[in-house]
């Protein structure tokens, strides 16, 4: 067992310590969702009146409302981030150190999703304390039981994120993935509007956004911030972790996936 | 003699076309054998197939007598790999890059910082492990690649084309460095296309179009002339110096 969390521990230390290390990097991805809280909040703030919905249970301003669908925005964003750049270590080669390993490949694929979720977490966390700073609070022990939600939420999107690197071809390809999946998958999901306001204007919508799975991680991680446990989200959560996992390591499957179509990695 | 790396009939497809044509082979242990052969003859695909990159139905890989399609963990924890790419983290310290290879291979703490101090001490690189990838010049970066390739104490060392856009001086000193590996008891698998990195005595594979021309002491396969005249001859290619 020692082998398996001695390279664990090597490559979530070495995803975090070269995030840290690109300082522009962090600063990008506390940007964004805090422009979005800051800017776009404040927009909608007047224009978008929320009713009392679970877990609230009182009025809650639209900032409030946001926050957790931006927790997710980070992980989603962070997902992508980990999926580029594992198409960048297969065009410049470190990608084969990794699969030549003796540990089977399965566990070094997943040993790269926990180093992506390591970073997604201290973004997360970084934001909720900027958040907090600006008078948007969770009840305080939310912030303990968020720490698994976003775990489970993390290795869900990065899955997703491992799955089209086993697709995507190259770099420039890339750009496909932010328009035809980052961002329908935020605008089509309850992290910016709830899913009854959304059924207002079209019913068609609302169910795309309710088999979404990146709603479901959302209302995952706003219903653990405030302490509590949104069973069925935690299951499909889960579930889609578990099929899109499956699919990347086929993917990445020397004998059977799409490497060897694609010459090499 | 015990046999360290055996391809048995190995074919490879890239969609319709043929890569590699039932190719056969073994090499014996301690020996510094060449693949030779020239651009896009199927060096490269050979060496995806030999570290498991790519995987074929069409004839079996043995090494250091594990069955690589069989048990590929066994097979890969004796195969230390050195790629035609460079796949160092050039933001990293000499001395991360190894411990994070280490770390894949499952080891950690002192047992693998002595064998850190080892495999660069074999290729005279440890007055630089506090330095980052990046100040290294191409041929040390190589050097440093081909120590990490040993921290495993693998009983195989693959390398393709390790001299690649290397000077002739950096080029002539990893030569070196390797046959002495080679002469210390490792088995070593050299691809190139360049045929003054093989010495007379070492074992040469031809291989061209995908196929095995021959197999033999390099000296053996040369006959009364030079080598790069036998290869030329047999393969009608312009590219060895």
């Amino acid at each position: 067992m020692r082998p398996w969390i001695t390279s664990m521990n090597a490559i979530v230390g070495r995803e975090s310590s070269r995030f840290l290390s690109q300082r522009s990097r962090f600063f990008a991805a506390l940007v964004r969702p805090l422009v979005w809280l800051v800017v776009f909040a404040a927009g909608f703030r007047a224009a978008l009146g929320l009713s009392i919905i679970p877990p609230y249970q009182t009025y809650i301003t639209y900032e409030v409302y946001i926050v957790p669908g931006l927790c997710g925005m980070i992980q989603l964003f962070n997902g992508m981030q980990s999926s580029l750049s594992l198409v960048y270590d297969q065009e410049m080669g470190s990608m084969r150190l990794l699969l030549t390993s003796p540990l089977p490949r399965w566990w070094l694929l997943l040993c790269k999703l926990f180093a992506g979720v390591a970073v997604s977490l201290l973004q997360v966390y970084v934001f909720l304390a900027i958040a907090a700073a600006m008078g948007i609070t969770m009840t305080p022990l939310g912030y303990l039981y968020a720490l698994p939600s976003l775990v489970i939420t993390g290795l869900m999107l990065g899955a997703l994120g491992l799955l089209f690197s086993s697709t995507i071809k190259q770099l420039e390809n890339f750009a496909g993935v932010m328009n035809f999946v980052i961002f329908p998958m935020f605008f089509l999901s309850s992290a910016l509007y709830p899913l009854w306001k959304m059924a207002e204007s079209s019913s068609l919508l609302r169910d795309i956004c309710a088999v979404n799975p990146f709603t479901h991680a959302v209302e995952l991680i706003r219903f653990s911030l405030y302490g509590a446990l949104n069973l069925p989200a935690l299951g499909i959560v889960t579930g889609a972790f578990v099929v899109f996992f499956l699919l990347a390591l086929w993917g990445y499957d020397p004998a059977r996936g799409l490497m060897r179509r694609r010459g090499g990695a | 003699m015990a046999q360290a790396l055996k391809v048995e009939n190995v074919s490879f497809n890239y969609g319709e076309k043929r890569a590699l044509k039932g190719v056969n082979f073994a090499l014996e242990k301690g020996r510094f054998c060449a693949l030779l052969g020239p651009n896009g003859a199927g060096k490269s695909t050979l060496f995806s197939l030999l570290t498991r990159l790519f995987v074929t139905r069409e004839g079996r890989i043995e090494v250091a007598g594990f069955d690589l399609a069989k048990n590929p963990r066994k097979a890969l924890s004796r195969m230390g790999v050195v790629f035609q790419q460079p796949t160092l983290d050039l933001d990293m310290t000499v001395a991360r890059n190894m411990s994070y290879f280490a770390a894949l291979h499952g080891l950690a703490g002192r047992e693998a910082q002595r064998r850190i101090d080892e495999a660069l001490d074999r290729l005279d690189m440890r007055a630089r492990a506090g330095e980052k990838a990046r100040a290294l010049n191409g041929g040390h970066r190589r050097r440093m690649e081909i120590a990490r390739a040993l921290v495993h104490q693998p009983e195989v060392l693959l390398l393709d084309e390790p001299t690649v856009g290397l000077d002739t001086a950096s080029r002539r000193a990893i030569t070196d460095h390797v046959h002495d590996l080679a002469g210390g008891g490792l088995t070593v698998f050299w691809a190139t296309h360049l045929v003054d990195e093989i010495w007379p005595q070492d074992d040469c594979i031809v291989l061209h179009r995908g196929e095995v021309l021959i197999h033999d002491k390099a000296a053996t396969v040369a006959g009364d002339r030079p080598l790069i005249d036998a290869f030329i001859d047999m393969t009608g290619s312009e590219t060895a110096a």
